[in-house]
């Protein structure tokens, strides 16, 4: 699904190399987690992958389902299947959030060669998925995510991940800023997507987050390298012991 | 003061081989008057404090310049309404394309005729608000409007009609030089909504003086567009008695020259004034210009200025706008915005916000901002899937929403909006 082979990135405004070398592979119907300490690198891939200026590869690349991803526009890669959660959600004040998500969906539509969907489907679909993750019709009409709570702006994200159905799904940071009820709703969001042809990479600071939504693969990243790859277990070492450990044993 | 020479030869060139319309006594009074007030203020000049920003030459210029016919081949806006239609072909009184003037509740007739009357109620505010919106800033180019205009309309508002008067303006020679003025009293507890639409001319003077009566309400919304060559210059002076309100808003969309002043006086106790406008300019032969002026006479009275620019490839927007509070206006709520949207580093925003307060119980403010689109913003609307450009349509509409909200009829306010998403494209 989603291969990133010896990627490197730098800032564009200056010298600095911010990814070293990634290597990764994420398949259809897996679960990736990326682990990691501050300043590692983990966002930064992130944003690399969904098309945010500011950042130069060097080396390296990055291909979904075979296309080479760094090549396209943002909005080509949402429409080849690609969806970041982002760590902080974007207030858009003058745009429903109804409007978004149905300019967002028909747009990715229309890109792939598929008929837009009318105002009557679409109100049908997005009832529904917004019933399962509790977001009330208030919340749809107010603008995108202006004066939404912590908790609501990453259950928006989760809806828009819901409604546009993307073939790989990167969530950045999802749990920063969730209570223990908000991380609930949310994990159960991302798990209820969950299946065969969706791959998810997630990343996350903390094991907790993983307790709910259980990773198939572990990785540490860290000074803009993925240091060591396991299995669900390495998440729980972390957790126990932080990254000291993994870092010593590494270098 | 004396005009400066340069201004006498200018007005003079202007009005040389001009003769003043013919009409009852008190008509003609009234245009030698109006004419007197050009002469002795002189017609615009780039040095004078107020047109610092927007060069007025060919607004005076003896000869109209020309401008191209532009046809968007779409259906005009507010068409679909029940309404009063009245059509103004090149700024002449079209009778076939109108509706009958009659609307129960409005007492309607064209200036012309009005004029060519001895006793008419109109006598006493043809020219009145103009004469008196020309102190403290002089606004020549609407006295010499009083002095010329032949046509328009002259409405007094008895009740609360059903449907709204519809006012369009069609531009069928390259060469018209209009003179347009519309007359408008709202008796006490009268209600209008009156719309406006069109190019109108090559070059566009129109003059609307506005005496609203205790506790009367006129909506006023218009649509100036969308001929890229057109110019206007328009004053609105209206004056408000106590409980009164004025909703004015203005969509402008292309032309190279626009010069909107608006003129508000509130003389009663609680009166309310809103006025805002949203403009979408493309190229740098757009430049378009709001000057407001609100003048707070009475106690208690709210006003709002709220304007939204959005500008592109080289144009220009300007907007000079002040709050004057009288001694006496103690509990005014004044409020004033202007924001500009600019889409490129080529395209600019020049505002003069101003306030003289000598009450010293108000709540006055204002603000001005200029700012880029919002790149964040951008960036997440593109990674959901939307095209660049469209991203960047939906947040230009939500920048100008704000101003939008000012109209009160919601179906107005929507038609307005759909029109806009279909006029991003500056040549669709």
């Amino acid at each position: 699904m989603l291969e990133i082979k010896n990627l490197h990135v730098k800032l564009e405004e200056e010298d600095k190399q911010i990814l070293k070398g990634v290597d990764l592979s994420v398949e259809a119907g897996k679960v990736h987690a990326i682990m990691g300490p501050n300043g590692s690198g983990k966002s930064t891939l992130s944003y690399v992958l969904s098309g945010r200026d500011g950042y130069a590869v060097t080396q390296g690349g990055a291909t979904l389902e075979g296309e080479d991803i760094l090549a396209m526009e943002p909005e080509e890669r949402a429409a080849a299947g690609l969806f970041l959660a982002f760590q902080y959600p974007v207030e858009i004040p003058g745009v429903g959030n109804m409007t978004f998500l149905r300019t967002a969906l028909n747009a990715q539509r229309k890109a792939r060669g598929q008929e837009e969907m009318s105002a009557a489907d679409f109100l049908k679909l997005i009832r529904e998925k917004a019933k399962t993750l509790q977001i009330d019709a208030e919340m749809l009409k107010r603008p995108v995510n202006v004066g939404f709570s912590g908790g609501e702006k990453k259950r928006n994200e989760i809806l828009q991940m819901a409604v546009l159905e993307p073939r790989m799904c990167i969530l950045d940071e999802t749990d920063s800023g969730l209570d223990v009820d908000a991380m609930k709703l949310v994990s159960d969001g991302v798990n209820a997507l969950r299946d065969a042809c969706r791959g998810f990479l997630v990343i996350t600071h903390y094991q907790r987050l993983l307790d709910h939504i259980q990773p198939d693969v572990v990785h540490i990243m860290a000074d803009g390298r993925i240091i060591k790859t396991g299995g669900p277990d390495l998440a729980l070492e972390v957790e126990k012991n932080g990254y000291a450990d993994i870092l010593t044993e590494v270098a | 003061m004396a005009v400066p020479q340069v201004k006498q030869d200018a007005t003079e060139a202007r009005l040389a081989g001009i003769a003043l319309p013919e009409g009852a006594g008190w008509a003609v009074t009234a245009r030698q008057a109006a004419l007197a007030r050009v002469r002795e203020m002189g017609l615009p000049h780039g040095r004078d404090e107020y047109w610092k920003f927007t060069r007025p030459d060919t607004l005076i210029a003896p000869q109209a310049p020309s401008a191209a016919l532009f046809d968007a081949g779409e259906a005009p806006l507010f068409g679909a309404r029940d309404r009063l239609h009245v059509v103004f072909r090149d700024g002449v009184f079209d009778a076939a394309a109108s509706d009958p003037l009659e609307l129960a509740g409005i007492e309607i007739e064209r200036l012309s005729d009005a004029m060519a009357r001895d006793i008419h109620w109109a006598r006493d505010l043809y020219g009145t608000l103009e004469a008196r919106g020309q102190t403290p800033v002089a606004r020549p180019l609407a006295a010499l409007n009083t002095a010329l205009a032949t046509d328009g309309l002259v409405i007094r508002v008895t009740g609360k009609p059903a449907r709204p008067v519809s006012l369009s303006y069609l531009h069928d020679s390259e060469t018209s030089d209009v003179h347009l003025h519309h007359v408008i009293r709202v008796e006490p507890g009268a209600e209008l909504t009156l719309l406006e639409n069109g190019p109108a001319a090559a070059r566009f003077n129109k003059v609307m003086e506005v005496d609203i009566a205790d506790t009367g309400v006129l909506h006023h919304v218009r649509a100036q567009g969308r001929d890229h060559e057109r110019r206007a210059v328009t004053g609105s002076f209206a004056r408000l008695g106590a409980g009164s309100v004025f909703k004015s808003f203005t969509l402008t969309v292309n032309g190279v020259l626009t010069r909107n002043e608006c003129v508000i006086e509130l003389t009663g106790d609680d009166a309310v004034a809103h006025v805002a406008g949203a403009c979408l300019g493309d190229g740098a032969d757009f430049h378009h210009d709001d000057t407001v002026f609100v003048t707070h006479d009475a106690v208690n009275c709210e006003s709002r200025q709220v304007f939204k620019k959005v500008l592109r490839n080289g144009a220009t927007g300007v907007f000079q706008g002040k709050i004057l509070v009288k001694s006496g206006a103690q509990k005014t709520d004044g409020y004033q915005i202007s924001q500009s949207l600019l889409l490129d580093g080529d395209s600019q925003f020049l505002a003069k916000p101003e306030l003289e307060i000598y009450a010293d119980d108000v709540a006055c403010s204002h603000g001005s901002t200029s700012g880029a689109i919002d790149e964040t913003a951008l960036f997440y609307l593109r990674a959901r899937g939307v095209p660049e450009r469209q991203a960047t349509d939906l947040l230009v509409l939500a920048f100008l929403a704000e101003a939008l909200e000012e109209i009160d009829d919601d179906s107005i306010a929507e038609e307005l909006t759909d029109r806009l998403k279909a006029w991003f494209d500056r040549r669709a």
